[in-house]
């Protein structure tokens, strides 16, 4: 299925998730996360920037724990924390953030 | 505990030779499907197979059936392969503690 | 780790592309880890080519295991074992792989068998 999104015509799956990932760019993000109801922050970019490393380094989306441990590590311990990426990325942090992050559905994520 | 099963024909998969390398003692070897072409005498694995079962008292059993649809229930089979139906695959993947399938 | 964890070992026996078994068995692997079990992994025979540095799929299409394999550690995975005796016979050494790993011989991974409550065989 297809998205329109500033004009363009995005392929997702089911869940929302681009089919291609070279879709990809901060506008179509920024649309993306407004089908989530969100606005993206200088808080939000930064665990997207986050996710989109963690792809490129190992060509999957982290389940949500690796996902709080890493943010833990490279954004600080206050941010690493399950509440902190719950309130930027309700209710599913892992899930939703990936989907933004123009990223797969992460792996096993429950 | 452990009970190995193996499904491959040992004429042209090394399979069975590689769970044979790792097979410890107390463990048990099933062969079934194309696996049970190892229990034939001009098997590649005989002799191994043989000293497997001599010398480290390793059992060797093979599916019945699958002995039968291949036509060599009658034919020369290792002394050492003991032909067990699926209610005997069941109670002996009930006796070890794990199961190792090699595919 | 609570007190039933249950002690599991995934055995990884299968080179990386042909089949979809050798991606099946991170994805175990990477899911089981979720529910906080005593999880190891043994690669042993065609599996330790799944370890091989320099893997490049940009051609085929395939996803590229030796770049998600080195995520393990991030998931509490470090119980990560290779059959020596496998690497020898493909003239493999530890240092030709993506992870540190920790190489049994054929005795040690009998008895590693023998230390699990359920074998995943992949």
């Amino acid at each position: 299925m297809y998205i329109r999104l500033n004009q363009r015509r995005i392929a997702v799956d089911r869940d929302g998730y681009l089919k291609n990932l070279d879709d990809w760019d901060r506008d179509v993000a920024a649309g993306l996360a407004q089908r989530e109801n969100l606005s993206l922050s200088a808080e939000h970019w930064e665990i997207i920037e986050l996710l989109r490393d963690f792809y490129r380094q190992f060509e999957i989306s982290p389940a949500m724990r690796v996902l709080v441990k890493q943010v833990g590590i490279k954004l600080g311990a206050e941010k690493g924390r399950s509440i902190y990426l719950m309130k930027l990325f309700p209710p599913s942090p892992a899930r939703i953030a990936s989907k933004i992050a123009g990223l797969p559905r992460p792996a096993n994520c429950l | 505990m452990v009970l190995h099963t193996v499904n491959k024909s040992p004429f042209s998969h090394c399979l069975l030779e590689q769970c044979l390398q790792v097979i410890g003692d107390k463990h048990a070897l099933l062969l079934l499907e194309d696996g049970v072409y190892a229990a034939l005498t001009s098997s590649p694995a005989a002799a191994r197979l043989l000293q497997c079962h001599s010398e480290r008292a390793l059992a060797v059993y093979a599916l019945a059936p699958d002995l039968r649809a291949r036509g060599l229930l009658e034919r020369g089979l290792l002394a050492c392969v003991e032909a067990v139906s699926y209610a005997d695959f069941v109670r002996l993947a009930g006796e070890y503690d794990s199961v190792q399938s090699w595919f | 780790m609570s007190a039933k964890a249950k002690k599991i070992l995934v055995v990884s026996s299968h080179a990386p592309y042909g089949k979809s078994t050798a991606r099946e068995s991170l994805d175990a692997v990477l899911a089981a880890s979720a529910y906080e079990q005593d999880l190891q992994l043994l690669f042993v025979g065609d599996g330790v080519f799944q370890l091989l540095k320099q893997q490049d799929t940009s051609a085929t299409g395939a996803k590229n295991l030796a770049a998600t394999l080195p995520v393990l550690p991030l998931y509490d995975i470090n119980d990560i074992y290779v059959h020596q005796q496998s690497l020898d016979q493909r003239q493999l050494t530890a240092a030709d792989l993506v992870l540190e790993v920790k190489c049994l011989d054929s005795r040690q991974v009998a008895a590693l068998m023998d230390r699990q409550e359920i074998i995943l065989s992949f």
